[in-house]
């Protein structure tokens, strides 16, 4: 592409913590169920945010955005309204008391030449602004090793990107905010 | 309470060093100039700081590594997709969603969303909540003992126009405490919750109120470091949205970060 983006001409809005009453704000119905957990094909996404001593975040929210199995991003309106057949993309989910979430959806397929990965934003009271991040898909190892910016990682660093698979119907990923094992978070 | 009122012990919500407002004012005032010096050496730090320790409950929540920088894919140049069938007209007018009229000043927020370029973003979701205009909010964590308006829920949504233009009735809320240290209290403010047109420009943050006295005492208004920053979180009092006998009018713009690959996405488009 050699077209030049022209400059900048306002400021961004600065972002701020969710802090603590965000449950009632941005709660809606089914909105962890990018697809029907019955559905075929249908996985489990879930795991746990921990603090900086380990501790779960039970006041946080994750929102998840896949493409479809096929690699292709939806572009289907009402990322909202779960009608039962049009798969969005889009999800959201509450840790619960034992800083757990847990999404039903589908494993996105990979773009041309490229792992494939959820892209994700954490909030949670406490936290000054969101924080972006991925979480890619185990079973191609060989796309995994050859992304550059996956390359671009310490081994240890990588890992905190990549779910694992405990079985077929399951993808298991814990996000650290800090500390040991800290979750890579992303700035574009 | 009930058991399901706390998802999370209250212990969590009170830091355990209460510290005095004279404290925190200091230690605002030392990290914004160290924040300072810091620009002034060469570094590039973000308008928002997640390392802000005057913010007790940021100390185990924020990261200690830079952020990575990337080249964002394709699913994060594009957005979920809102549309307005998602969100019905009554949900932008928070003061017809129970059967009497909720207490407070009425007031109408409007604005425009835009991205960095100064064009307008349409069709993209916006959800607020705040608290009533006592300070206290619906949700059953809050325990501040000011009374709950019946007719007052405090949520509300809306989707951009064309334009990028959205609008809510809704009442000017109440400053309210917490437990972040001794007599701490947030300025008045309302929670707004942005979707730009890519999964990139995605933005939570908080809209004040003109004049508010509690703004250099916050800590959570400070983790935006610079002046001009915070500014750009205070609406704006507008006397042509001002409608005669009814409502007051403030005038909220929000601005969604790039990053530069976003702009040919909406070129395109
Ligand atoms: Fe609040």
């Amino acid at each position: 592409m050699t077209m030049t983006v022209p400059a900048r001409t306002l400021r961004p809005t600065p972002g701020q913590t969710v802090g603590p009453f965000f449950a009632y704000g941005v709660e809606y119905d089914r909105m962890h169920q990018v697809v029907d957990p019955h559905a075929p094909g249908a996985v489990l996404l879930g795991g746990t945010i921990y603090d900086g001593a380990g501790d779960p975040v039970p006041d946080a929210f994750i929102e998840i955005f896949g493409a479809d199995s096929d690699g292709r991003v939806p572009r289907a309106r009402g990322a909202f309204r779960r009608d039962g057949h049009t798969f969005t993309g889009f999800g959201r989910a509450f840790t619960n008391d034992d800083g757990h979430y847990e999404f039903f959806t589908r494993a996105p397929g990979a773009a041309q030449g490229r792992p494939a990965f959820f892209a994700a934003i954490v909030f949670a009271r406490g936290l000054p602004d969101k924080l972006h991040t991925r979480i890619y898909l185990p079973d191609d190892a060989a796309a995994l090793a050859a992304d550059p910016f996956l390359a671009s990682l310490e081994s240890e660093e990588r890992s905190t990107l990549i779910a694992s698979r405990p079985t077929p119907a399951q993808l298991q990923h814990d996000i650290r905010l800090q500390g040991e094992k800290e979750t890579v978070f992303l700035d574009f | 309470m009930t058991s399901q009122t706390a998802a999370a012990p209250e212990s969590l919500l009170a830091a355990p060093d209460q510290a005095t407002q004279r404290d925190i004012t200091d230690e605002i005032g030392r990290l914004h100039a160290d924040l300072e010096r810091r620009e002034q050496a060469g570094e590039r730090i973000r308008s928002t700081v997640h390392d802000f320790p005057a913010y007790r409950s940021s100390l185990l929540r924020h990261p200690t590594k830079n952020l990575k920088l990337v080249d964002p894919e394709t699913i994060e140049l594009l957005s979920p997709a809102f549309g307005q069938r998602d969100v019905a007209a009554v949900e932008s007018d928070l003061t017809v969603q129970h059967a009497g009229e909720p207490l407070g000043e009425r007031m109408t927020v409007a604005g425009r969303l835009l991205d960095s370029w100064g064009r307008p973003v349409a069709n993209q979701l916006i959800e607020i909540w705040q608290a009533n205009s006592a300070g206290r909010y619906i949700h059953q964590r809050d325990q501040h003992p000011a009374p709950l308006d019946p007719n007052f829920t405090g949520a509300g949504r809306a989707v951009t126009n064309a334009s990028g233009e959205y609008t809510f009735t809704t009442v000017k809320p109440g400053p309210y405490p917490w437990k972040n240290h001794v007599n701490a209290w947030r300025p008045a403010h309302i929670h707004f919750s942005i979707f730009g047109s890519s999964f990139t420009q995605r933005l939570v943050t908080q809209m004040y109120f003109p004049g508010d006295p509690l703004f250099a005492l916050d800590p959570i208004f400070n983790t935006i470091w610079r002046q001009k920053d915070r500014d750009s979180l205070i609406g704006v009092y507008d006397h042509d949205l001002t409608s005669a006998e009814w409502a007051t009018g403030y005038r909220f713009d929000i601005v969604v970060d790039g990053p530069d690959a976003t702009w040919f996405e909406n070129e395109s488009e």
